[in-house]
């Protein structure tokens, strides 16, 4: 299965500016549990060598697959926001929707057993508070439509700009 | 127990046996983390004169009040252990996953007792440990062996310090890798390679709670987004290799083995240069909101894909201090160091060693004959494929890199008494522990800070080429003031040492680094992570603490007054060129500045510490031993 295009926002990483500090996952686990652990976060690192590296939260994919596959219908997807909600009374932590997600965007909480899901912080004031944390700028709320306009005009100024290169490596 | 687990856990490598040590709340508000916390363990666990090659010497780690949380790079550890290079305290600080897995896994400390009979890569999985085997992880160097037991063990999380063939090979300044970072000098690798230690993992999925986690979240907050703006830029553009141009400018950039304090074509290995042609990407350590790691690639030429982390330590001595202006090279050189496991800044120091000793005929062509090079190399500075060359050879310890492999000291000792030459002359070290980019002549408060620092050689302990260097102070001369100005520089930097937090941050609490600018936050964030009452005075005595702690531990190992030195060349042999020609610390001066530490310490003259003055500290056992 693959998954679809996204009409939907969600956490974007530029794995350009990121620079694996991992401060993300402190930030989620602690809006989430109170605790800091990664193992909790909802948004995780990922560090393939020594320069590449990004974080994943949910693509809020359409037509997600997670929600397609989960045998217990415990997976809804809101249809304004894109969020993949979890019903906690059904969710028995079988992992298909682990499985089905390409982006390795859903993890199973290993105290309660059901799958978490990142819900771009619904409840709290600012939204996404990672968003707000990253020192580097590097995570934003945003769709495919904006990352690539948003590409588009970068791509304009800094040939206008040409020679002069960007030293700030934020 | 907020921030801490209250937990030590020991390790037999031998009898693969571990118990749990309880520690009182008591017991860290006076050792608090990294350096002192190290330090403090290996007091109260190695065998005093020990051979720091024996199974007597135990390997100690204390991780951070604010690892795992997110305090701005509060991500690091402390590691220390009985030096191999110095004979004295060799305490080393590193920034890393491994130390927030550790936390998460629920301990404050780690101890590495005795020695294995093979080859182990010790598990530590929560409250479990497994003695794991490690031949498959031989020969691999410090990332691949990493990624090699994530692979094995199945988790990403899982972090690792490991050695690599350096460390397994046993030279001396072999040092500890993880994630990128080291715990990088006075030679902790080859301690753990006398263990058989090929590498600790962690998997730590705990959560780590602190006593108000509001006040930490917007403290934590605040410094994060003042770490984006004009205090760090230094560190974010260009990194710590801005400074380059400005140690040549000063003339204290070592050169060809700090016979000169400035370097011709200091253009083409400065910041800017390495910013303008080699850089790939900036990262950061674990927890760090700075980020100021360039990482670098060599794109054409013999060395071409070649990649690594460039600093100024780094840079300046595997540059400049070799007369090799092609900074492809030296990003060569630092990568086998970074990758294969040793500590750049000794290697640099001891391949310039080896090229004046070449320069100077007390080494032939023909000594340097290897594998690759049956008819030997012509070691002259400058010559960028000779020192990568006998890099190699030091990291196999092949022909005559099996007697460098021991570093400056050791090894001029070796080939003096084996021609009659006096090379020691020209071996930059302090204690034996290798110089840093800082050329301590003409800087003469650092100079008296490096000679009487515990762990030798380190411009991060001995912070005083800070005022020298900012003007602070006439740095050409000596007068009654620089006793004090070393000393509280010194326990400056242990207060940052301690905790651990990078120094980086220095500046992002108030705009303002000193410490009525630093401590009243750093106590805040202490009190927030641990519901204690801390106050300016007591972030101030953790670092009077902390470096009473070292020195102490130096006198059970027999430290004398004698052993607080400079190299021979800073006292007798002048630079020709730059800023500060003409310039040497005489033995006067140094025997002047070491009083005015003492004194300023409250040592005695002898430099030994008072009975009382520990027992003030809260280091009653300490006084009872090595009190005066």
């Amino acid at each position: 299965m693959v998954a679809s295009t996204t009409k939907y926002d969600y956490i974007y990483c530029d794995p350009i500016k990121c620079v694996g500090c991992q401060l993300c996952e402190y930030i989620c686990s602690f809006t989430k549990t109170g605790e800091y652990n990664s193992y909790r976060s909802r948004i995780r690192t990922v560090r393939v060598d020594e320069v590449l590296m990004t974080a994943i939260a949910c693509r809020t994919c359409e037509n997600a697959p997670c929600v397609v596959v989960c045998p217990r219908d415990a997976l809804t997807q809101d249809p304004e926001k894109g969020i993949i909600r979890v019903d906690s009374t059904k969710c028995d932590g079988c992992a298909w929707c682990v499985e089905a997600c390409d982006f390795g965007a859903i993890s199973i909480n290993p105290a309660t057993k059901l799958a978490e899901i990142c819900d771009q912080c619904e409840n709290e004031e600012g939204g996404p508070q990672c968003v707000i944390w990253c020192p580097k700028e590097a995570l934003s709320l945003t769709n495919p439509d904006r990352i690539s306009q948003k590409s588009r005009r970068e791509l304009i100024k800094e040939s206008l700009e040409f020679p002069t290169k960007a030293k700030d490596p934020r | 127990m907020y921030g801490y687990s209250g937990k030590i856990l020991h390790i037999d490598l031998k009898t693969q046996k571990t118990w749990i040590e309880e520690k009182p709340e008591e017991w860290y508000k006076l050792w608090i983390g990294g350096v002192s916390m190290a330090t403090r363990l290996c007091w109260e666990n190695i065998t005093p004169g020990c051979d720091p090659y024996s199974p007597e010497n135990p390997v100690c780690i204390a991780n951070g009040i604010f690892t795992g949380t997110p305090v701005p790079v509060g991500g690091k550890f402390g590691m220390a252990d009985k030096s191999p290079l110095t004979g004295f305290i060799g305490d080393s600080l590193s920034g890393s996953w491994f130390s927030i897995a550790l936390k998460r896994a629920g301990w404050d400390g780690v101890i590495l007792h005795n020695q294995s009979d093979h080859w182990v890569n010790v598990f530590i999985d929560d409250d479990h440990v497994e003695f794991l085997d490690a031949a498959y992880l031989l020969g691999k160097g410090t990332y691949e062996t990493e990624e090699a037991i994530r692979e094995k063990l199945g988790d990403d999380q899982i972090r690792s310090c490991t050695i690599g063939p350096c460390g397994e090979h046993g030279v001396r300044f072999a040092n500890v890798t993880n994630d990128g970072r080291q715990a990088g000098r006075t030679g902790h690798g080859s301690v753990w390679a006398s263990k058989k230690l090929k590498a600790l993992s962690v998997r730590g999925t705990k959560g780590v709670r602190v006593y108000d986690p509001q006040t930490l979240m917007q403290l934590s907050y605040d410094i994060s987004k003042a770490a984006q703006g004009e205090h760090t830029a230094k560190y974010r553009i260009y990194g710590t290799a801005t400074g380059m141009k400005n140690s040549n400018a000063m003339g204290v950039l070592p050169t060809r083995n700090f016979q000169e304090g400035v370097f011709e074509h200091i253009d083409l290995i400065s910041g800017e240069y390495l910013d303008e042609h080699h850089k790939v990407k900036v990262i950061s350590c674990a927890q760090c909101p700075i980020a100021c790691e360039q990482m670098s690639i060599v794109k054409t030429g013999p060395f071409a894909g070649a990649m690594t982390g460039v600093e100024y330590e780094s840079l300046q001595a595997n540059s400049a201090n070799l007369g090799i202006s092609d900074i492809r090279a030296s990003i060569q050189l630092l990568e086998i160091a970074d990758h294969d496991g040793m500590d750049s800044m000794t290697l640099g120091v001891t391949i310039s060693y080896a090229m004046e000793c070449y320069e100077r005929g007390v080494l032939k062509k023909e000594d340097f004959a290897c594998k690759s090079y049956p008819e030997g190399l012509e070691m002259r500075f400058g010559n960028a494929e000779a020192a990568i060359a006998l890099a190699k050879m030091i990291r196999d310890r092949e022909g005559i890199g099996d007697i460098l492999s021991n570093g400056t000291r050791i090894a001029s000792k070796i080939i003096d008494a084996e021609r009659g030459t006096e090379s020691w002359k020209w071996a930059m070290n302090t204690k034996g522990l290798e110089c840093p980019g800082y050329d301590a002549r003409s800087l003469k408060t650092f100079a008296i800070g490096l000679a009487v620092g515990t762990r030798g050689g380190c411009h991060n302990r001995s912070a005083a080429y800070d005022p020298d260097m900012k003007g602070e102070t006439n740095r050409f001369t000596l007068d009654e003031t620089r006793g004090q100005v070393a000393a509280e520089s010194e326990e400056y930097a242990a207060v940052y040492d301690t905790l651990p937090l990078c120094k980086f941050i220095r500046r992002c609490f108030t705009g303002k680094a000193d410490r009525s600018g630093a401590w009243p936050t750093i106590a805040k964030l202490i009190n927030a992570t641990t519901g204690w009452n801390f106050g300016y005075d007591d972030v101030d005595l953790i670092g009077v603490r902390a470096t009473n702690m070292k020195k102490a531990f130096n006198i059970r190992e027999g430290w004398k007054p004698e052993d607080d030195d400079l190299p021979w060349r800073w006292k007798h042999d002048p630079f020709t060129k730059g800023p500060a020609a003409g310039v040497v610390v005489t033995d006067e001066e140094l025997a002047y500045g070491k009083q005015l530490y003492y004194k300023a310490k409250g040592w005695t003259e002898d430099g030994m510490i008072p009975k009382e003055l520990l027992i003030k500290l809260g280091m009653p056992d300490v006084a009872e031993e090595i009190g005066v």
